[in-house]
C-alpha cells in the first residue's frame, strides 16, 4: 500500500468462525487512513456492531426467483412435483400443492411443466445491501434475510460497490470483511482481491480449516497472510502452524495472544485499537506492518 | 429424535458441544457433520472410517451428434450454467444446481444427466457413536448438495437418536440442515457479536419451524445481554458452560473435554435432560 497510489483490496478471512476475524478487522480500520471496507460476512455480519454506521444508502437486494404455487388453479395433479429435484412440493389438505420457498432453488423446471400453468415464477427478495458512513471511512455492508440464499451474489455485489466508493473516494485500501467458510460466499469475496489475510487459531479444528481455505486461496493465486489468534492457548500449535505455514507459499506474520480485552472492546463497541493498552496494540501494529512489508 | 446443534456466527464452540454431548450420553446415537465447509467432528471424535462414497450432483453432458444448437437449454437455466457458443452449448458446472431442467427440456433429447463429484461422504464409527460427515471439495461452490447427501443416508432412518452439527449462519445450507429436526439447540456465547448473531439464528430456526433452545457457551466471558435477551424472547437456555480456559486448551489439542474433566460430564448430563424435556415439549428447572 504504501508508496503505491492503486487500491489494494485485503480480504480476512477465517476459515472457521469465531476467530477474531472481525475484530482484526475494525484493528485494521483503525490503522490505515485511507481506506473503504466491506463487510462480506453478509450471512452473520457483526462489523457494523463496533463501526456504528450511519446508513446513508439501503437498496433492496434481487436474486433469481421462486416458484409460487396459485391454490385457485392447481388441479392436485401432483405433475410438476415428480420432477422437483429438491423436494420442495407439499401436498395440502385441500389436495392441492404448494412450495416451500426455502427449499426451492428457483430452477423453474415445475413452472415449465405444470399442466395448468398454477405456477407462479416470482423475483426473489433476499436482503438488502448498505452504504455507511463511519469514524474510519465509508462502509458497504448487507443483510441477508434470515433462510435467505447466499450464492455469493450479494458479496459480490458488496464488493463491487465498495471498490467503486474507493475510486471515487480516491482511497488506497478496500478492506473486507471475508465470509466465513470455502464455498459460494467465501469464492466471491477473493476472486480477483489483491491480498488475502487469514485469522487462524491455534487448535485442530483452526489447522485444518486454515488448510482449506488457503489451498482455495491457491487456486486464485492471491498471497496469502497468515496470523494467529490467541495464540498462547496452545503455544505447541502455534509453532506448528508457523513452521506449516513458513514451507507453504503463503507468510507467517505474527500472532495475537489470548486477550480478554478484546471482548471488552467489542462489548464497547470500539476498535481494539481504541482500547488496548499499548502493549496490546503492538501485536496488532506488528502484524500490519508485516503484511505490507513482506512484499 | 433428531437435534441440530446450530449458531449464528462460526466458533461460538457447536462442534465442541456435538461432540461432547455425545459422549456425554453413554449410548448408540448417529452424529451428521453438516459442516461440510468445514467438516472438523472426526478431528475430535477420531473413529474409525467404515465407508467411503463421493457425494455427487447430476449435471447435465451433451452429445454433439445428437446436438443440433438450438439453445433450448441454455435458454432455460436459470443459473447460466450453460452457454451456446458456436452453436455448441458449453456446460458450467459449478454454476448447475442440478435441477435436470435442460435435459428434460432438451428437443432433440441430447442431454444426460451424469454424476459430477462435489465431495465426499464418511462413515466413521468409535465405541458407541457412529458418524457420517460430508465434506465439499475445495473449490466446489454448492454445499447445499452435500448436506443433502449426508441427511439423506439410508443410515439416518436406523437411528432413534441422531445429533447434527449444522453449519454457521442464516442461510441455505442450514435451513436444510435444519429443516426435517425435532429441535435445535443454537450455541452462542455472552458476546456482542454471540448476541447479534443469535438474533440472526432466532430467526432462521423460526423461519424453519422447530422448536429450539440455547446454550451459553464461554459463560462469564461478555456480559448478561444475551440470557437477558433469551428471557424477554421466551427462549429456553438449557445450559451454560463457563469460559475455562482449561476446556480451551484441551480443545485446542482435540482432546474430549468430557473425559478429560468428570465435573463437565455431569454439567453435559444436566444440559442433555434439559433438551430431552424440551424435545418432548415439557418443562424443566431453568438453568440458573
Ligand atoms: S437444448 Fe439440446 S439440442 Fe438445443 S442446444 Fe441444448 S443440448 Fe443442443
Ligand atoms: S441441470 Fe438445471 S442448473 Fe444444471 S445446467 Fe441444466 S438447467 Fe442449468
Amino acid at each position: 500500500m504504501k508508496g503505491s497510489n492503486k487500491l489494494e483490496e485485503l480480504v480476512i478471512l477465517s476459515g472457521k468462525g469465531g476467530t477474531g476475524k472481525t475484530t482484526l478487522t475494525s484493528a485494521f480500520a483503525a490503522l490505515s487512513d485511507s481506506l473503504v471496507l466491506a463487510d462480506c460476512d453478509v450471512d452473520a455480519a457483526d462489523l457494523h456492531l463496533i463501526l456504528n454506521p450511519t446508513i446513508v444508502k439501503r437498496e433492496p437486494f434481487v436474486e433469481g426467483n421462486e416458484a409460487i404455487v396459485d391454490p385457485k388453479l392447481c388441479t392436485g395433479c401432483g405433475y410438476s412435483a415428480n420432477f422437483c429435484r429438491f423436494d420442495a412440493f407439499r401436498k395440502e389438505d385441500d389436495g392441492t400443492y404448494s412450495i416451500d420457498t426455502i427449499r426451492c432453488e428457483g430452477c423453474g423446471v415445475c413452472v415449465r411443466l405444470c399442466p395448468a400453468s398454477a405456477i407462479k415464477f416470482e423475483e426473489r427478495h433476499c436482503g438488502h445491501w448498505m452504504v455507511s458512513k463511519t469514524r474510519f471511512g465509508t462502509l458497504v455492508h448487507a443483510h441477508l434475510q434470515a433462510a435467505g440464499e447466499n450464492s455469493g451474489k450479494l458479496v459480490t455485489l458488496v464488493r463491487k460497490e465498495a471498490r467503486k466508493i474507493a475510486l471515487e473516494e480516491g482511497k488506497k485500501l478496500l478492506l473486507v470483511d471475508g465470509p466465513p467458510g470455502i464455498g459460494c460466499p467465501v469464492i466471491s469475496s477473493v476472486t480477483g482481491a489483491d491480498k488475502v489475510v487469514l485469522v487462524t487459531e491455534p487448535s485442530l479444528s483452526g489447522l485444518h480449516d486454515l488448510e482449506r481455505v488457503s489451498r482455495l486461496a491457491a487456486n486464485f493465486e492471491i498471497p496469502v497472510y497468515v496470523c494467529v489468534n490467541k495464540a498462547d492457548i496452545a503455544p505447541k500449535l502455534t509453532k506448528e502452524i508457523e513452521k506449516s505455514v513458513k514451507e507453504s507459499d503463503n507468510k507467517f506474520v505474527g500472532t495475537i495472544p489470548y486477550d480478554e480485552a478484546l471482548v471488552q472492546a467489542q462489548i464497547k463497541g470500539l476498535s481494539p485499537m481504541e482500547y488496548l493498552s499499548a502493549a496490546g496494540r503492538n501485536h496488532i501494529e506488528k502484524l500490519w506492518e508485516n503484511i505490507w512489508e513482506t512484499n | 429424535m433428531k437435534i441440530a446443534i446450530a449458531s449464528g456466527k462460526g466458533g461460538t464452540g457447536k462442534t465442541f458441544f456435538s461432540v461432547n454431548l455425545a459422549h456425554s450420553l453413554d449410548r448408540e446415537l448417529l452424529l451428521l457433520d453438516c459442516d461440510v465447509e468445514e467438516p472438523n467432528v472426526n478431528l475430535f471424535l477420531k473413529g474409525e472410517l467404515v465407508e467411503q462414497r463421493d457425494s455427487t450432483l447430476l449435471v447435465p453432458q451433451v452429445d454433439l451428434d445428437l446436438c443440433d444448437g438450438c439453445r433450448v437449454c441454455a435458454d432455460f437455466c436459470q443459473f447460466n450454467a450453460i452457454a451456446v457458443i458456436r452453436g455448441v452449448p458449453l456446460i458450467f458446472e459449478d454454476l448447475c444446481h442440478g435441477c435436470g431442467g435442460c435435459t428434460l427440456f432438451c428437443p432433440q433429447k441430447a442431454m444426460d444427466d451424469t454424476p459430477h463429484k462435489i465431495g465426499v461422504i464418511s462413515h466413521y464409527h468409535k465405541g458407541k457413536i457412529s458418524l457420517i460427515e460430508g465434506r465439499l471439495d475445495v473449490g466446489k461452490a454448492l454445499a447445499v448438495p452435500v448436506i443433502r447427501d449426508v441427511k439423506g443416508d439410508k443410515e439416518v432412518a436406523k437411528h432413534p437418536l441422531v445429533i447434527l452439527d449444522a453449519p454457521p449462519g442464516t442461510s441455505c445450507p442450514v435451513v436444510w440442515s435444519l429443516s426435517g429436526c425435532d429441535l435445535a439447540i443454537l450455541v452462542t456465547e455472552g458476546t456482542p457479536f454471540g448476541l447479534h448473531d443469535l438474533k440472526l439464528a432466532v430467526e432462521t430456526v423460526r423461519e424453519v419451524g422447530i422448536p429450539f433452545g440455547v446454550v451459553v457457551n464461554r459463560d462469564g466471558l461478555g456480559d448478561e445481554r444475551v440470557v437477558t435477551y433469551c428471557q424477554e424472547e421466551n427462549i429456553p437456555v438449557v445450559g451454560k458452560i463457563p469460559n475455562d480456559r482449561e476446556i480451551a486448551t484441551l480443545y485446542a489439542q482435540g482432546k474430549i473435554v468430557v473425559d478429560e474433566l468428570p465435573h463437565y460430564r455431569a454439567l453435559f448430563t444436566q444440559i442433555w435432560e434439559n433438551i430431552a424435556s424440551l424435545a418432548k415439549g415439557g418443562r424443566y428447572e431453568r438453568v440458573q
